[in-house]
């Protein structure tokens, strides 16, 4: 397929609908609402439900029922209504529903504001809601990752019957690239043995509830459900990592920059190198193992707490040095973080 | 070639579009492209803003701390970004709105065009920012000045909006003259 212009926010919605998601339903908020306002006229193009609910809480019980007949069904928010959807992931954990939530991240604590931020990482990472959970995260990086992942996040919800969200950000989701949109594909929303459709006299009935109440070994099937996805779905990319002294860390939009400060700090003989996150949960802890040279390590997110310098502790067992380059206003500047790169590799930090 | 261009002025002005022609211009030719609008809360005939970025690399950030072109359709737009512009970076002056006696960094090229008189003249009002895109054209490496008017061209057809196309013609090639 041709390469087209489309805003990350229009690719990601036009390429839930190519993975065969056919049940939406959202309420609008900046700087996700290009989402809704896509599929508002193209789901019904192929045939599938576009609600505007009265609420996000509405929005993502509708898709835990379509989850739970089978659909492919995603919904999506940011900062503010992203927290009210916490219950319904819980309720989807819950009951082993496969749905993908996206949260194109905004500045921001409260209402915060519309520009672009990655303060959401703790919440995305560490399960938002109540409870002992916690969910698959995917980060893009570029319009053409928002479009490719997609189908991704449904398949990985699908193999788990597990929600998966998706970390995009403002800038990600705001800006125009061109982008190639995947094949479409056809989703049965028959294919699987626990979908609840309504059942004749006489047949087993099936359940969606809580597997709490069900399971025979609960604690068990969480723990286990929980170490494979850790072991088998660490995804990320290592850029010049090898002999890099120090490794930068940084996803979403972050990362982008990030690669234009290993290129231009190595042109200047400073060994730069990124680790990008592209699953924020499971951590990637096997891409430090390529991390042999590095002193130490800086995580630049668009937050001020430096939300994944614990995860890079921990990725690490805590034998080096990690700092953070935060900003929150403005996306980070490649020269600022070979500058801090500079400070941390001379104050003998390492 | 990495180029990083500003465009700024009125809401209104069809700096959007700018910035979309500009981008769909460079991705025929196979390059990276990457286009950023100012948004939040806006309004009509408040300012607005883009930043394109046309590289054969991967384009990193969205934004643009020193941009090489800075194409500017009034005078709050050139207040916010002259000073962003690289040494020797080129400034599109709309020179119907800025006023005459304006100094400017002298350290950069500046080109005065009367893109909203031309635009009138040409009785296509809202063909404005294609003036500017022809003095784009003319005084930079971006592309070339045939190349330019297809791409500008090729943009408003694959719209629906080809039936402006002779007047929109009109105003980039004024602009190219730069008068």
């Amino acid at each position: 397929m041709a390469k087209v212009l489309l805003k990350g926010n229009e690719a990601l919605a036009e390429a839930a609908l190519a993975a065969g998601c056919r049940f939406y339903s959202g309420y609008p908020i900046t700087p996700q609402t290009e989402i809704l306002e896509y599929l508002s006229w193209r789901m019904e193009d192929v045939g599938g439900e576009f609600i505007q609910a009265e609420s996000e809480l509405a929005g993502i019980n509708m898709v835990l029922g379509a989850a739970a007949a089978g659909a492919r069904a995603l919904t999506t928010s940011s900062g503010p209504g992203f927290s009210l959807k916490q219950e319904g992931i819980s309720y989807l954990v819950a009951a082993d529903l496969p749905a993908v939530i996206v949260d194109v991240m905004r500045i921001g604590t409260g209402l915060g504001d519309i520009s672009q931020g990655q303060g959401d990482y703790w919440q995305l990472t560490r399960g938002g809601g109540h409870g002992d959970y916690r969910t698959l995260v995917l980060a893009p990086d570029s319009v053409q990752e928002n479009a490719d992942m997609m189908a991704e996040a449904f398949d990985l919800a699908e193999k788990y019957r597990h929600p998966v969200l998706i970390a995009s950000d403002a800038a990600i989701g705001q800006m125009i690239e061109a982008v190639e949109i995947p094949e479409f594909i056809e989703h049965d929303i028959d294919k699987f043995d626990w979908t609840i459709k309504g059942c004749k006299k006489g047949t087993e009935q099936r359940k969606i509830q809580n597997i709490y109440y069900t399971h025979p070994d609960y604690e068990t099937y969480l723990a286990d459900k929980y170490a494979e996805m850790e072991e088998q779905e660490q995804r990320y990319e290592n850029i010049q990592v090898e002999d890099a002294e120090l490794v930068l860390v940084a996803y979403g939009i972050s990362s982008r920059v990030c690669r234009e400060a290993v290129e231009a700090a190595r042109a200047e003989g400073l060994k730069l190198g990124l680790i990008r996150p592209v699953t924020l949960w499971p951590f990637p802890v096997k891409a430090f193992e390529e991390a042999k040279a590095a002193k130490a390590f800086l995580t630049v997110e668009m937050n001020i707490l430096g939300q994944m310098v614990d995860d890079v502790k921990l990725a690490t067992c805590g034998k080096y040095p990690v700092d953070h380059y935060g900003s929150i206003f403005e996306i980070p500047e490649y020269d600022g973080i070979i500058e801090k790169a500079k400070e941390m590799l001379k104050k003998g930090e390492v | 070639m990495a180029k990083e261009i500003i465009c700024a002025g009125f809401g209104g002005q069809g700096i959007l579009t700018t910035g979309m022609i500009l981008i769909s211009a460079g991705m025929e030719q196979d390059k990276n492209v990457l286009f950023y609008p100012s948004y939040g809360s806006e309004m009509r005939g408040g300012t607005a803003n883009c930043t394109v970025k046309i590289s054969d690399k991967l384009i990193a950030s969205p934004n643009s701390k020193h941009p090489d072109i800075l194409l500017t359709m009034n005078t709050p737009a050139i207040d916010k970004f002259e000073e962003r512009l690289k040494p020797g970076g080129l400034l599109l002056v709309n020179s119907s709105i800025a006023p005459d006696d304006r100094t400017y960094r002298d350290d950069i090229t500046v080109v005065k065009v009367p893109a909203t008189d031309i635009a009138a003249e040409v009785k296509n009002p809202k063909g404005a920012n294609l003036v500017m895109l022809g003095a784009l054209a003319a005084h930079s490496e971006l592309f070339s000045v045939e190349y330019m008017e297809e791409a500008i061209v090729s943009f408003f057809e694959k719209k629906g909006k080809g039936k402006f196309n002779e007047k929109n013609v009109a105003c980039y090639r004024r602009g190219v003259e730069g008068k």
